[in-house]
């Protein structure tokens, strides 16, 4: 009557089950992985930018600011620190993302230090932030200064923005700590023109001290000079 | 913790699909049994049934619930129709008086003891071999009771007919939703049905043989759902129930979500109850996939669609969160960002692609469900109406009825 049960098609729908959960999980870590490459990709073009950059600057000197690429000043290295956070955050902590994580804060490092030189030398109207956050312990102001550097970054595009995780095991970034004796316990902290911000900066704080320093930059760059601003002039 | 909650997570997601598949194995192993007839069944013989109409304050409905009685393609000598006033307080008394005339009606009064004492006292009452039961807010199809009919005279040994139920003219959101439940119901009572694990014959209109009560015992209160309690008696005797997919039945639904949430707690109340009462049947093998399947799939939809529920009452706070977070950093000034559509930020975690089989296999089942009901436009959008309806406020009715049978399970615990 009713107790005739059917074991063979319990087991053909377990297998079933499984072989789409498979399937699930195989999806699921082929599209992870083909993430995980355009992250390289992104990376690998940054990192050859950056190096032509620095080559193109070091052959050509002080003797044309004009020629000077502007291809790090561009949006990539922002987008791509996008991608890595949400990468962090929905594939998991994977090891591949830590190390895209470690070669992106390298990236970032090369970049300001590039970038610096090229602002001192040709003049370019430009601000740094160095900033650095926490992403081992539940840190809400530092989710809230990030929100407040976005929106800074959006409205000053000449504001270039560093952001560094402190737990970051890489040994560029760990001397970037010593050097301006950053302190966990302090997180979020900023770095502006060599001083230090420790704990959470208001939108209003951060604006008017990044519209004093292009002012500055303004009265120690006369109208009329020669030197523009290569991002400007390309 | 985290990874708790995604243990439990996968846990239940995988069974939610492995329940589908199963459902699905089951249409492609007898699709082809699934007739649905257009034209009037004929019967070699018509044996006397019995029909109970329990009422209680039904003014307003039983009038067309008789009549449609009257109107069943069917000896109208064979079919013997009860009127059980059960202590109504409106004008049921003198409604279904006037009927008392016409020779195949019999009207009772008696005081308000429940649905399951007027049902009781039909039993009581009837003679014939075969018994049914209306409810008097639904109507039958003419062809409802011979069709049903031919399936006991088919097979002997079928004790319970169980018919289709579909929503009665729906006219509100709230019931256009309930429609799309009641046709993908009809899938899955059918899937039910040829695997002989059917547990509800519903109140309106399964056709019992009277053997099933001789041999049982009457109806019992069964935490208010008496034709659920009947139907695990009858499994746990193994005693076969079908089900009849062209047997339409008209039922009105609840109009408002406040009165859909009240019945549907009701039934998953009952349901929780009545599982832990006949605790004793579920994984023996003997009780067939009524004990391995039904029961436990059941169960496990009741946990998954409260469980998914609260993942997305979290993700919803989480991103509210988020915005608080927002505003409070930087007030009005966020800038709005373009929308750049970026497919590196869909999310392509295996549970997604899980809950698209999941919804993929519930679409077959709702569709198929309105091609057994013979709706007219299989793919009005009207059904669309189901997901946010019941995505939203099952996982309500699921808890609070969890919340209910915890409290009243309690003392017996100690």
């Amino acid at each position: 009557m009713n107790n005739n049960i059917d074991w063979k098609k319990y087991l053909i729908v377990l297998l079933i089950t499984t072989g789409l959960f498979f399937t699930a999980i195989y999806l699921s870590n082929y599209f992870g992985d083909k993430k995980i490459n355009q992250l390289k990709t992104i990376q690998d073009q940054i990192a050859i930018d950056i190096l032509s950059s620095e080559t193109q600057f070091s052959l050509l000197s002080e003797l044309s600011c004009k020629n000077i690429s502007d291809a790090v000043f561009s949006s990539e290295l922002a987008e791509l620190g996008n991608k890595l956070e949400w990468s962090q955050e929905n594939l998991g902590a994977t090891s591949e993302v830590s190390y895209l994580k470690k070669y992106y804060s390298l990236l970032q490092i090369k970049d300001y230090l590039l970038a610096k030189r090229i602002s001192a030398r040709c003049g370019v109207k430009s601000a740094f932030i160095l900033y650095f956050y926490t992403t081992a312990v539940n840190c809400t102001l530092c989710q809230e200064e990030s929100l407040v550097l976005s929106t800074l970054r959006a409205k000053y595009p000449e504001l270039r923005v560093y952001s560094f995780d402190y737990s970051t095991d890489l040994s560029a970034v760990t001397s970037m700590l010593q050097i301006y004796k950053i302190k966990d316990t302090a997180l979020p902290a900023m770095v502006i023109d060599d001083s230090v911000f420790s704990g959470f900066q208001t939108l209003e704080n951060l604006e008017a001290y990044i519209k004093g320093s292009f002012k500055l930059q303004e009265s120690a760059t006369p109208a009329g000079n020669s030197k523009s601003s290569p991002a400007k002039s390309l | 913790m985290t990874s708790i909650l995604n243990v439990i997570l996968y846990i239940l997601t995988f069974l939610s699909v492995y329940v589908q598949v199963f459902f699905f194995v089951t249409f492609l192993e007898n699709r082809k049994k699934i007739i649905i007839r257009n034209s009037k069944t004929k019967l070699i013989s018509y044996p006397s049934v019995t029909i109970v109409v329990p009422c209680w304050n039904e003014e307003g409905t039983v009038a067309k619930t008789v009549h449609s009685l009257l109107d069943l393609d069917y000896p109208q000598d064979k079919v013997k129709i009860f009127l059980i006033n059960d202590g109504s307080t409106d004008d049921t008394k003198n409604v279904i008086d006037k009927f008392a005339e016409i020779p195949n009606i019999k009207v009772f009064h008696k005081e308000n003891g429940g649905k399951f004492t007027a049902l009781n006292l039909g039993l009581e009452k009837s003679e014939t071999d075969f018994f049914g039961c209306l409810d008097a807010d639904s109507f039958v199809d003419p062809e409802a009771l011979v069709r049903i009919m031919s399936y006991f005279e088919k097979d002997s040994l079928t004790m319970a007919v169980a018919p289709a139920v579909v929503v009665h003219n729906p006219r509100s959101i709230v019931q256009f939703a309930q429609q799309t439940d009641y046709s993908m119901g009809l899938f899955f009572k059918k899937m039910l049905g040829f695997l002989g694990a059917i547990n509800v014959t519903p109140g309106p209109f399964t056709i019992f043989r009277k053997k099933v009560f001789n041999d049982l015992g009457p109806y019992k209160h069964a935490h208010s759902t008496e034709d659920m309690e009947i139907a695990y008696r009858m499994q746990k005797h193994n005693y076969k129930i079908e089900n009849c997919n062209d047997a339409f039945v008209y039922t009105n639904t609840p109009e408002t979500i406040k009165k859909l949430y009240k019945q549907r707690l009701r039934w998953i109340y009952g349901f929780l109850n009545n599982t832990l009462d006949y605790r004793g049947v579920l994984f023996r093998r003997k009780y067939g996939n009524f004990a391995l399947f039904t029961l436990p799939m059941g169960v496990i939809s009741i946990f998954s669609v409260s469980y998914l529920f609260g993942k997305i009452v979290y993700d919803v706070g989480h991103f509210f969160y988020f915005k608080v977070l927002q505003f409070k950093a930087v007030g009005f000034n966020f800038k709005v960002s373009n929308f750049n559509f970026d497919p590196f930020f869909i999310n392509t975690e295996s549970f997604i692609f899980l809950i698209i089989v999941v919804y993929s296999l519930v679409m077959f089942a709702i569709l198929f469900g309105r091609k057994m009901a013979k709706e007219k436009n299989i793919f009005s959008l009207n059904m669309l109406y189901f997901f946010p309806i019941f995505g939203i406020v099952a996982p309500l009715w699921f808890l609070k009825a969890i919340y209910n049978t915890i409290l009243s399970r309690k003392p017996s615990w100690r």
